[in-house]
């Protein structure tokens, strides 16, 4: 068998080596459009904060692994699909030939339709390349200004204020991190930046960028609220779009991003999608979604290998799950944190102390949370949620404290009926 | 053969030697702050429960580790923290459905149980046996497994 | 190692908390915990004054062993001068509150002055802050005030130190509770505390403890486990039976105090027996006893967890009962039980409940119903001033009379006095079985001569913990004395008073002393802290904080004439039982008591034993 993978991340690696483990001898070719060996877009955001050196970001550390499992890497883009010739067609003019293909080419940064992105100094944080220009910029003293308060962009600005900025971050939404967060977490996520010297814009756009004529800070950059702010750096980070572009008319069916059954198969027989390109259905709505997260990457790209390699597998649904360090206040989100028609949620805020806890649910099943400053046993969240625990009398319990979520679990999963506890 | 941590929450008076022994086995101080295992309290039934990793066969944490941080040791099958390569993302963490992979904020990593090498220390300190290291046969790891495959998202092999 | 060696200094009255190093020669001479503290305390404060007043100060403190893998190192103790008997008060409490203070880095908490507006202290590792109380955990329970502080501050591992309604109105044996049903109970410490303004300690800590030889430390505590589990007593009565195993031990020798020490055996003892609590009940076909339950660090696990039966007629509709709390222990089921002549398991599992829930000693509490149902019986009191018929036995007395000391209602005000008060204002002080205006424990003096001696010599006032020669005398540790003799019973409670000064300062529970000496804790002592800690020194370390307290009492107004038991043990014979005919011959061991203190015979201190112990 001829497996072909078009993309080296999480995905791709975890799909290879599946594959690998499936049959020492088949053909295995994973391609790949950076010149570093396989890393981590997790990682970079440590790389830039000094803790690790590029080497601690890639995502297999010996440097033979690849050779050892006879994997082929092969560093090119694709440029186009060819399903029913079973081709792919790479932007050095060569094709490969597949009998099963994986398509697991992730995302990329989407720049704001606004002018002067093109100017010096505007980066994402993305690639490793990215990261590289970004340290070079970001010294210390430096003005830099953040487009952005999403996921990513609340990641890199640990690294950016460990590397002593001056940070200013602009971001469209009522609250830092909007589609991952409750307002109430992102309410206290932007108050904690504030405290901890950040100038946070929310409900504001970034209209332009200009030159500013200043030397050391070379850009000027306009704001919807009127100001002008003159910086060094501009860090592009509003958000990502799943690499689809290349599978046009390939007949391989995409919306935001390439869909995706149960097995992780597209509509075309033979070929799979996995991780951020990958739209697939929700855990719990059974909504069609791309969930760009690494936990869903590696699940998502088993399921397909093992399908690819003929056993069977399926996805009982992606589900999101996040955890962020926003300057050292923890937060994560699980499932549908914003809640469900029908539901009732519990909230417990501690403003004084940045804790916070959200909780969702439907009938006395966990189906959502937000959390603030929650570091221990928190993947019990995705437990309950995703096993469909039922809650019974611990509901009203959690509905009343829902710090308690740890025992609620034990007392509902772990076999004794465990009572409420006075 | 492999083997496990067996816990009998019945005979747990809550004394918290475990903990103890854990934090001490770890990071040479008695701080159960730091421990992998955790005893649970309910009072309203006066009971105790002792939790941590079963070292599960699906290892949600070591897959959704994005730096190959988290690894399988060979000799006991337990999945281990490698300290120097982990970045301290968290995403094991939040991965866990059975939320025993815990974030330590001295260290900025992670933390989970790692079978103390194969001699674990929790164990030898519980002065009831509600904690013993056994052969896996007998732990009714099984019932625990059926009841993580009910949560699993992810695949099951039917080679 | 051991020690943080860091004192969190928190001033009510002008709201501060400040953090100031640990007086390290004083460590040296006095070890930790009770013997350190009374230290702190005795330099700081005057010792006339008033328990209840701003200058009375306060002190939380740990030992070095506490918070270590030493079994029982969980232990804190509460010093102040107490407002029962206005004598040294040192209250002592496992649970898990002690640990995690320590975890959080400090070695003690010295309060002073009041607080305008009532407040809780909440402290998370270094950071230390006073928070308001009001409207949120004031005039709540001491269970109330636990669960709210958690959620408050959305941690489930928050240690919860505090005062119920008890401690808020000052019921001079108001007690504090941590951890839901473990209590620094006796001499009125949550009165201090209330007085204080001061509602609840809340802390987390995740700092840890460290100790000097981690590898020698280890081994001596697992030699010292062993000893412990190889104990008949350590190993198998007291987690299977708790203290409670002494219930008709005691009864039998003659020396269980009853209807206020009107008798030395009580009929229902096997009735509210340990025995008793594991029976299935013919009502709900389940028992009293749900489980055994350890505090921090103890392998032990004597403490008692029970359900009330929910049909019993104090709970029936109250479901808020029904879960499982701190049960009885020997000294609450003695006092609440046979000191009132009430064999209702039930009932006194329900007023053991509020005890714990609104923070009262249940040994003090039971003991001043016990003298209200004796002025009762003689007429001297009626319905009119209690509220309910009280005669002796009658349980719905006993669980309406908690209920109102706790609420601080009707004729609870009064038994909110304590006994010697109480007897005082109704014209019968001889009706107070008491020792510097605190109630006697659970063993009759009259059939367990030693214990007259050690009461009457306490410097907390009548107290087991003082020294219990009750383990000498009846149980044969270490040795088998006869309990119905004076001979040699100055020496021997001098020896249990000096011995238990130790214990009390090193973070560990007295309770180990069933099986161990201190032979076996010296050596954990030894490679946990530094510094020489021979078994010489640890002698002499409980002999200086034992002529230390002394000191302090004498200095704040009490004479050998208050080292006496009330008439009634020395001159009413015992009536039944292997001491009948016996009163108490306190006056034979007292003198040579004074004499083996070094003492002069009006019970000061020498100056030669002072400048031996220097003090």
């Amino acid at each position: 068998m001829n497996y072909v993978i078009i993309g080296n991340g999480p995905a791709g690696v975890i799909a290879a080596e599946t594959l690998r483990q499936s049959d020492p001898q088949d053909s295995i070719v994973l391609i790949g459009d950076e010149l570093e060996p396989p890393y981590s877009r997790m990682a970079i955001p440590y790389l830039l904060m000094g803790d690790i050196q590029e080497a601690g970001t890639y995502l297999r550390k010996d440097a033979n692994h690849f050779r050892n499992l006879n994997i082929e890497l092969l560093v090119a883009r694709a440029d186009k699909v060819d399903p029913t010739n079973k081709k792919v067609f790479l932007n050095n003019g060569k094709t490969v030939n597949y009998d099963k293909l994986l398509i697991a080419s992730g995302s990329r940064p989407v720049a704001p339709p606004i002018t002067g992105m093109n100017l010096p100094g505007i980066y994402p944080c993305w690639t490793m390349e990215d990261s590289r220009h970004i340290m070079k910029l970001a010294k210390k003293g430096a003005r830099v200004l953040q487009m952005g308060a999403g996921f990513i962009g609340c990641i890199i600005l640990e690294a950016l204020a460990s590397r002593g900025v001056e940070l200013i971050v602009v971001e469209m939404g009522n609250r830092m991190v909007p589609r991952m967060m409750t307002e109430g977490a992102g309410g206290l996520i932007k108050k904690w930046c504030e405290k901890k010297g950040v100038k946070v814009f929310t409900s504001t756009k970034v209209e332009a960028i200009e030159k500013s004529g200043n030397s050391a800070n070379p850009l000027k950059v306009k704001l919807s609220n009127g100001e002008s702010l003159t910086v060094g750096l501009v860090i592009s980070a509003t958000g990502v779009r799943p690499n689809t572009e290349f599978l046009k008319g390939s007949g391989i069916v995409t919306d935001v991003g390439i869909k995706v059954d149960e097995t992780m198969q597209t509509n075309v027989p033979g070929v799979y999608a996995a991780g951020d390109v990958a739209q697939a259905q929700e855990f719990y709505t059974g909504a069609q979604m791309v969930n760009a997260i690494q936990p869903n990457a590696a699940d998502q790209a088993r399921i397909a290998a093992l399908n690819m390699a003929g056993k069977s597998a399926r996805s009982q649904g992606t589900m999101a799950i996040n955890v962020l360090n926003t300057l050292g206040l923890i937060s994560s989100s699980f499932g549908q944190w914003m809640g469900v028609a029908g539901g009732d949620h519990t909230e417990l805020v501690d403003e004084d102390n940045f804790r916070y806890m959200h909780l969702e649910f439907k009938d006395d099943i966990l189906v959502g949370a937000t959390s603030l400053g929650l570091t221990q046993h928190v993947g019990v969240i995705r437990g309950l949620i995703q096993g469909k625990i039922r809650l019974g009398e611990w509901k009203d319990l959690l509905l009343k404290d829902p710090t308690r979520i740890m025992e609620a679990y034990l007392a509902r999963t772990q076999g004794s009926n465990f009572k409420f506890a006075a | 053969m492999q083997r496990s941590l067996l816990i009998n929450p019945d005979i747990c008076t809550g004394c918290l030697q475990c903990e103890m022994a854990c934090s001490f086995e770890h990071f040479g101080m008695i701080n159960p702050s730091k421990s992998v295992i955790k005893v649970f309290e309910f009072h309203h039934d006066g009971r105790k429960v002792p939790y941590t990793c079963t070292q599960c066969a699906e290892a949600w944490c070591l897959h959704a580790c994005p730096v190959e941080a988290i690894v399988i040791n060979k000799e006991t099958g337990a999945k281990v923290i490698l300290e120097d390569v982990c970045v301290g993302c968290k995403v094991c963490t939040i991965a866990c459905p059975f939320g025993t992979v815990n974030y330590n904020h001295d260290s900025g990593k992670v933390m989970k149980c790692d079978l103390c090498g194969g001699d674990p220390a929790c164990a030898l300190a519980c002065p009831t046996g509600a904690i013993t290291y056994v052969d896996s046969d007998w732990t009714g790891l099984e019932r625990m497994r059926q009841w993580a495959a009910k949560t699993d998202s992810r695949p099951k092999a039917q080679a | 190692m051991a020690w943080h060696k860091q004192v969190l200094r928190v001033n009510l009255s002008k709201g501060t908390c400040k953090a100031e190093p640990l007086n390290m020669k004083w460590v040296q001479d006095y070890l930790g915990q009770r013997g350190l503290a009374t230290k702190y305390l005795v330099e700081e404060i005057d010792p006339k004054v008033d328990p209840l007043s701003p200058d009375n100060k306060m002190i939380f403190v740990t030992g070095p062993l506490t918070g270590t893998m030493a079994s029982t190192g969980g232990r804190y103790s509460v010093v102040t001068k107490g407002p029962l008997t206005g004598a040294v008060a040192c209250s002592n409490s496992g649970g898990y509150f002690g640990a995690e203070l320590k975890m959080a880095g400090w070695d003690m908490i010295i309060f002073e002055g009041k607080s305008p507006k009532p407040v809780y202290l909440l402290i998370q590792n270094e950071k230390a802050e006073l928070l308001p109380a009001e409207n949120f955990i004031w005039g709540k329970s001491t269970w109330d005030t636990e669960e709210l502080l958690k959620k408050k501050h959305q941690d489930p591992l928050i240690r919860v130190s505090s005062i119920g309604r008890a401690g808020e109105n000052k019921v001079l044996f108001a007690a504090i509770v941590n951890d839901l049903h473990r209590a620094a109970g006796r001499s009125g410490v949550g009165a201090v505390m209330g007085s204080k303004n001061l509602k609840a300690v809340a802390v987390r800590g995740t700092k840890g403890v460290t100790v000097a030889n981690p590898k020698e430390f280890m081994k001596a505590t697992i030699a010292a486990k062993k000893v412990l589990a190889d104990s008949a007593v350590t190993g198998q009565g007291l987690p299977k039976f708790g203290t409670q195993v002494l219930m008709n031990v005691i009864n039998e020798i003659g020396a269980s105090p009853t209807r206020n020490h009107r008798d030395v055996q009580f009929e229902g003892a096997s009735k509210i027996s340990a025995e008793a609590m594991h029976e299935k009940r013919p009502t709900d076909g389940k028992a009293n006893l749900v489980t055994n339950q350890a505090c921090f660090g103890c392998t032990i696990a004597c403490g008692r967890i029970s359900k009330i039966d929910e049909t019993h007629w104090t709970v029936k509709n109250k479901p808020e009962y029904w879960g499982a709390s701190g049960g009885l222990e020997y000294e609450a089921a003695w006092a609440l039980g046979n000191d009132n002549g009430v064999d209702d398991l039930e009932a006194l599992t329900y007023a053991n409940f509020i005890c714990n829930e609104d923070g009262m000693d249940p040994i003090t509490f039971g003991a001043t119903v016990a003298a209200a149902m004796e002025l009762y019986e003689m007429g001297v009191i009626t319905e009119k001033d209690t509220g309910i018929k009280a005669p002796f036995g009658s349980a719905e007395a006993l669980c309406k009379f908690t209920e109102w000391t706790a609420h601080g209602e009707g004729f609870g005000k009064i038994l909110g006095l304590g006994s010697k008060r109480m007897c005082e204002k109704y014209g019968h002080p001889e009706l107070s079985m008491t020792v510097k205006g605190q109630e006697f424990p659970a063993y009759d003096s009259r059939g367990i001569q030693g214990m007259g001696l050690a009461y009457a010599t306490s410097n907390r006032g009548a107290c087991h913990l003082r020294g219990y020669t009750v383990a000498s005398e009846v149980m044969g540790i270490p040795v088998k004395t006869d309990p119905l003799t004076t001979d040699g019973k100055a020496g021997l409670v001098k020896a249990f008073q000096d011995a238990t000064a130790v214990v009390d300062s090193t973070g560990l529970c007295v309770f180990t002393t069933f099986a161990w000496t201190l032979n076996d804790i010296q050596p954990q002592l030894q490679t946990a802290c530094e510094g020489d800690w021979s078994l010489e020194k640890l002698n002499l370390v409980g002999e200086r904080i034992w002529n230390m307290e002394r000191e302090f009492n004498n200095a704040a107004g009490f004479t050998a004439k208050d080292d006496t038991l009330p008439k009634r043990l020395l001159t009413e014979a015992a009536k039944t039982g292997p001491a009948k005919g016996k009163v108490n011959e306190l006056g034979k061991m007292l003198p040579e008591y004074y004499k083996l203190r070094g003492w002069t015979p009006d019970g000061v201190p020498t100056k030669e034993t002072r400048q031996r112990l220097g003090l």
